[in-house]
């Protein structure tokens, strides 16, 4: 059995063209203009509520822009029928697990919905996934018999059962102890090694955004400030960078490149 | 879908057969000393068989169902969309109104129907119940269930069984519509549920009232 789509393996392009969109009175993007390339690591950082998130829905198709578009790969993310030609992932700020599924059933669900599986090929793929994220034993456990740290680690096995091309992630490190959150940074870094899955992550978590990040961009009040590498960003001298980048910073990170 | 189904009609059984022994016992209690000084007793059978089966049957089910299921289909799908579980579907491509909406909908349309023959009957015992203990009506057990028999035709049944196909599909859609609309976390959830209850019902009403005229006109 193979797979519904048509779709290749490795990356996609995501190009963003004057996205705008507004909620009422309140602007949250204002002419967003950026292009993730394939199989880049591309973090969107910036303070709550400057539009990060709302970004991230626009790219997978959640939200309708009020102007401007995303395309990926060519093809607008709106349009019927994308996700046959790109298998794209989201992992969710707060998880967004089915509470009334177990865990194993979370993870098996897309390939049983969309019957791309015999059911022995589902098993043995939901256990490797479980495996990756060390949930093995919580596999017949509910969503709400795990802490918020394994429910996001359950988040990210079942994006990962769609073998993703595009993998979004939504402040993927939030709730999770430094170990684990250094462990789901590697995790984003060998994908994209492994199978350049194009990957763009939100996060306020600047250790996990200048460990991972090919390229960062910076989002303040639903506007771009700046996009560059790691240490492009470290250099540049715009005051709204530098504030954001000093405040409350713990130690200098060092990038992808540098380690 | 069986599942839900199961748990529709398990759920509000017993609920079910207290209301409606206990509505037709009361129209019995009602009707029947009026009917008796009035000389009509032999009409009481045919007049809590059709009370029953037209009107109060669905109609009861319906308010029933509508505040145990519709309440219940409102606050877990409007509990999915407060925390991005719907979301999540879309991203896997699964449209939620085929995994979500079309199953419960269907096993209300399935089960409340069921639930109204089931009202039905118990509520023609009711009524023979009362006939039987009260000493004010003077009618025999043979006498009521001659005279519903007499009264009652298979097409009152099935007229009913129609309204409440129609009112499980008010519920199924307003509930499944409340919960799918909701905004905001657990408050934006009690509203979406209150909604879903009140909406339901009113439209119940509203629907019973005119398919009743449609119906009186075949």
């Amino acid at each position: 059995m193979t797979r519904e789509n048509d779709s290749k393996d490795g990356g996609v392009c995501v190009a963003i063209n004057g996205l705008c969109r507004s909620f009422g009175d309140q602007e949250v993007l204002r002419d967003v203009n950026l292009t993730v390339h394939p199989g880049e690591i591309f973090v969107i950082m910036g303070p709550s509520g400057s539009g990060k998130s709302v970004l991230l829905k626009h790219v997978i198709g959640l939200e309708a822009p009020d102007a401007g578009e995303v395309r990926i790969d060519g093809k607008p993310a709106i349009a019927e029928g994308v996700r046959d030609h790109c298998r794209m992932a989201m992992v969710f700020q707060g998880g967004a697990l089915f509470n009334s599924l177990t865990l194993a059933e979370n993870l098996g669900l897309y390939l049983r919905e969309h019957q791309l599986k015999p059911e022995p090929d589902i098993e043995r793929i939901i256990d490797e996934k479980l495996a990756l994220v060390n949930l093995t034993e919580a596999r017949d456990k509910l969503p709400a018999e795990l802490s918020g740290g394994m429910r996001k680690r359950a988040a990210i096995a079942r994006a990962l059962v769609i073998e993703p091309q595009l993998l979004l992630y939504d402040e993927p490190t939030s709730e999770l102890d430094p170990l684990m959150a250094a462990t789901v940074g590697r995790e984003i870094v060998n994908l994209q090694r492994r199978h350049s899955v194009t990957s763009i992550v939100v996060s306020h978590d600047r250790d996990l955004a200048f460990g991972i990040a090919h390229r960062i961009a910076l989002i303040r009040d639903g506007r771009i400030l700046c996009i560059g590498r790691p240490a492009e960003i470290r250099a540049n001298g715009n005051l709204e960078v530098t504030e954001f980048l000093s405040a409350n910073f713990k130690h200098e990170p060092k990038s992808i490149e540098e380690k | 879908m069986f599942d839900q189904i199961f748990e529709i009609g398990n759920a509000s059984l017993f609920m079910a057969c207290l209301l409606s022994l206990f509505i037709g016992g009361v129209l019995a209690l009602q009707t029947g000393p009026v009917m008796s000084d009035r000389g009509v007793t032999s009409f009481i059978g045919g007049m809590v068989g059709l009370a029953m089966c037209k009107e109060l049957g669905p109609v009861m089910m319906a308010v029933l169902i509508a505040g145990r299921i519709g309440s219940a289909i409102a606050a877990e799908i409007g509990s999915m969309r407060a925390y991005q579980e719907i979301d999540a579907l879309r991203t896997m491509n699964i449209n939620p109104i085929h995994y979500l909406v079309l199953p419960r909908l269907i096993a209300i349309c399935v089960a409340l129907p069921l639930l109204v023959v089931f009202s039905t009957l118990i509520g023609w015992m009711g009524g023979a119940l009362v006939v039987v203990i009260n000493p004010a009506i003077n009618l025999s057990y043979t006498g009521y269930i001659n005279s519903l028999g007499d009264m009652v035709a298979l097409g009152d049944i099935l007229n009913g069984l129609i309204k409440s196909i129609v009112f499980a599909l008010t519920i199924g859609l307003v509930s499944c519509h409340q919960g799918m609309e909701t905004i905001g976390g657990p408050r934006g959830v009690g509203r979406s549920v209150t909604k879903a209850v009140v909406n339901s019902i009113a439209l119940i009403l509203v629907f019973d009232y005119f398919l009743t005229r449609i119906m009186i006109n075949l």
